[in-house]
């Protein structure tokens, strides 16, 4: 139906409607951006403006210095990801987008964790650390700071299991991701 | 040489014949070089002035509008103006004074970030950081104003960068490596758009101010003419195809005509091209042409699928595509006939809705008439510009644009005050055009102080008050949609519009009869210099028809 070369005409019921479509899941956007003052206030205020809501949000060098990566991520249920990455891909000073594939991506966060443990409690504690791959970076009498790398999920259950502890304090740096294998991000 | 004087070479370069501003402290030095750089620089009495008759000029020429000012509430002046720009992408470049790089951050006198507070609205924005910057920087500015889908850029130049020595260089590339805009349409989708075309029983084309941006109205018309294709312009794209002609259905929109907004709601193929499916177009988005599928066209791929999700999207300059839409679309041998009923049913809307108005019986002057008047009084071959309200409306509606350029008024943003400014920089750019503003006797004081610029430059503007004493968009809501509780729309007799164009060196005429009004304009018209044309119109007219809003096509009313 409707071969280039062909005088065969479209079906107008085949035709079905591209973009403005909701995933329903995380995206993580990976974005290469020009190294100049102002252009995380660029992307940020795009998302502000289009009332586009970001969940976390990672800046970092490159491997070249006239280069930095902007690494964000928003759900897909709430915003169509094709009109976010439209819009950025609009700013002058974004170099390059992609829309990492969950399967092919390896995600990654940095969350210390300041718990009130002392006595017993900190053998429970340091048993659940070892199992999630964190490090204690520091101990005084009433508390510990953990230490722990890892996807959001992994996080968020090590937070789950630590707060009935007493979970004084907590930061996350927001996920940075990288393609797996050759493809580039 | 001074970094502003390579600023001057770089406008010399860029074809810049014009340039609308002010000067302040801050760019005092820009000023100096203007005093011998030998380009033309019209002086305005309000940086918002500056900004709108750039955006006149380039609305009218095509070409990039220059605007310049100073730091802090010269620049803020600037900010509706590049708003303006934005919404309606008109290419425009902002070239403001910053203070001196050491008082950045410190809240010095007449400091205002206005990088920060214009993000949102530019296309892209510079802050000079070194005056080595500025040659290359400048050239930047004017290759995105321009190209891709146009828009206005700020240049923010700290008033001591601007005066320091560098050595100059001409720049001949640009090179930015994030901003390479998509202008050739893929080929593939081109053709599968000239197959859908060819089998729709029920087409409609719609096209808008991207048509006008690429000047691509000459590939409109032949696809159009290709074969009975209705077609439809919003108000920025009034003139892209000739008006009247028998293929033409009107605008479309809140304001539109029954035929082409009915259209719209039965097509079974919706063709747009350069137009970004606005609220004032596609009234309530849900019941928005419920049988149509979308075949989009623009040079921004973010206007597609924006707002309704397109079948067939076409990424590229409406001119490129067109051009070769027509040929895909002709090599199909289309059967003509197919679109027999349609036409049957768009005819049978065009008789029984009409634009029509209720004319008076006596001496008074109708607003729409007055529109009429002014139509046969230029011979519809004017330069018209507009504010905004029931004037433009009228405007859009009763004056048949028989080319693109001739139509300049503030869509997006729906800018009161725009069109004596704009009217001013299209007649700088066009001279040897009339340039008529029809104005409303609300918005025209928003900026009536460029009347002396007019006068001292000699620059022949014709404005026509459409004066009903009333903030008539307003008032007509508050009529329709607020049980007519008038609150603060009344604006009085005042002021005395024939005087206040003589304060500014203009010749004011008062018009109230109705039998004489076309000769009066006439003469009007054929008076040297600027003319302030108060023309007294029913108080209260409504402009019909309506989609009220938030309402859907078929809920027309008037």
């Amino acid at each position: 139906m409707g071969e280039p070369g062909t005088k065969e005409l479209i079906s107008l019921d085949e035709l079905e409607a591209a973009g403005n479509l909701r995933t329903g899941r995380k995206h993580i956007l990976s974005i290469l951006v020009e190294n100049k003052p102002g252009v995380l206030t660029r992307v940020a205020g795009l998302f502000a403006r289009r009332a586009f809501n970001i969940d976390t949000l990672a800046v970092g060098p490159t491997d070249d210095p006239t280069i930095s990566r902007i690494t964000l991520t928003l759900d897909g249920a709430v915003h169509p990801i094709d009109q976010v990455t439209k819009q950025l891909h609009k700013l002058v000073n974004v170099l390059k987008i992609r829309d990492l594939e969950p399967e092919e991506t390896l995600a990654r966060e940095l969350a210390l964790f300041k718990l009130a443990v002392d006595g017993p409690q900190r053998t429970e504690v340091l048993q659940l650390c070892e199992i999630f791959g964190g490090r204690v970076v520091d101990v005084s009498k009433r508390s510990l700071v953990v230490e722990l790398t890892g996807s959001d999920d992994k996080i968020e259950a090590f937070e789950a299991l630590v707060r009935p502890f007493g979970l004084i304090e907590m930061t996350r740096t927001g996920e940075i991701a990288i393609a797996r294998g050759r493809a580039e991000t | 040489m001074r970094a502003v004087d390579a600023l001057m070479e770089c406008l010399k370069a860029e074809g810049v014949e014009v340039v609308f501003g002010l000067p302040g402290g801050a760019n005092l030095p820009t000023y100096d070089a203007f005093y011998d750089a030998g380009i033309k620089h019209i002086l305005v009495r309000h940086e918002a002035g500056g900004g709108h008759a750039a955006e006149g000029y380039a609305k009218a020429t095509g070409k990039v509008g220059v605007a310049f000012g100073t730091s802090g509430p010269g620049a803020t002046n600037l900010i509706t103006a590049i708003c303006d720009a934005m919404m309606d992408s008109v290419p425009v470049v902002f070239i403001t004074g910053q203070v001196r790089t050491e008082l950045i951050g410190t809240d010095g006198f007449q400091e205002a970030d206005i990088l920060g507070m214009t993000l949102p609205i530019v296309k892209h924005s510079f802050m000079i950081q070194h005056p080595l910057e500025i040659p290359r920087t400048i050239h930047e500015a004017f290759h995105i104003a321009r190209t891709g889908r146009p828009g206005p850029v700020l240049v923010d130049i700290p008033q001591d960068l601007s005066r320091a020595d560098i050595p100059y260089e001409p720049v001949s590339d640009v090179h930015l490596p994030g901003y390479q805009p998509t202008t050739e349409g893929n080929q593939k989708q081109i053709r599968l758009a000239a197959k859908a075309m060819a089998n729709a029983r029920r087409p409609v084309i719609y096209a808008g101010g991207g048509v006008v941006n690429a000047n691509a109205a000459p590939e409109l018309r032949e696809l159009v003419l290709s074969d009975r294709f209705p077609i439809t312009c919003t108000l920025m794209g009034l003139g892209a195809f000739p008006a009247p002609h028998e293929q033409w259905l009107g605008m479309l929109g809140m304001h539109g005509t029954r035929a082409a907004n009915y259209a719209m709601d039965e097509a079974d193929l919706i063709v747009g091209i350069g137009v970004r499916f606005d609220d004032r177009v596609t009234g309530k988005l849900s019941e928005f042409a419920p049988r149509a599928k979308f075949i989009h066209i623009d040079v921004d791929p973010a206007e597609i699928s924006k707002n309704v999700p397109a079948h067939i999207p076409i990424v590229g300059d409406a001119k490129n595509v067109l051009g070769r839409l027509v040929t895909e679309y002709r090599a199909l041998s289309a059967d003509r006939a197919r679109l027999e009923d349609w036409w049957q049913r768009i005819e049978g809307w065009r008789q029984q809705y009409p634009l029509r108005y209720e004319d008076s019986s006596d001496s008074e002057i109708r607003p729409q008439f007055a529109v009429q008047a002014v139509y046969e009084a230029t011979g519809g071959e004017a330069i018209v510009t507009s504010d905004v309200g029931q004037h433009q409306m009228w405007t859009a509606q009763y004056y048949d644009f028989p080319e693109p350029r001739r139509w300049i008024n503030s869509g997006g943003l729906g800018t009161m005050g725009f069109g004596l400014p704009a009217a001013m920089g299209a007649a700088v750019g066009c001279p040897d055009r009339t340039v008529v503003c029809i104005a409303g006797d609300g918005s025209i004081q928003m900026n009536a102080q460029e009347l002396a610029t007019c006068s001292q430059n000699g620059i022949p503007v014709k404005v026509v008050i459409l004066n009903n004493g009333y903030l008539g968009m307003v008032r007509q809501w508050q009529e329709l949609f607020w049980d007519k509780r008038y609150s603060h729309v009344d604006m009085g007799s005042f002021p005395d519009f024939v005087k206040l164009a003589e304060a500014h060196g203009a010749t004011g005429v008062r018009l109230t009869d109705k039998t004489t009004l076309v000769d009066d304009l006439k003469a009007a018209l054929a008076t040297d210099g600027p003319v302030v044309v108060d023309v007294r119109v029913t108080a209260e007219e409504n402009v019909y028809p309506m989609i009220p809003a938030g309402q859907a096509a078929r809920d027309m009313v008037g």
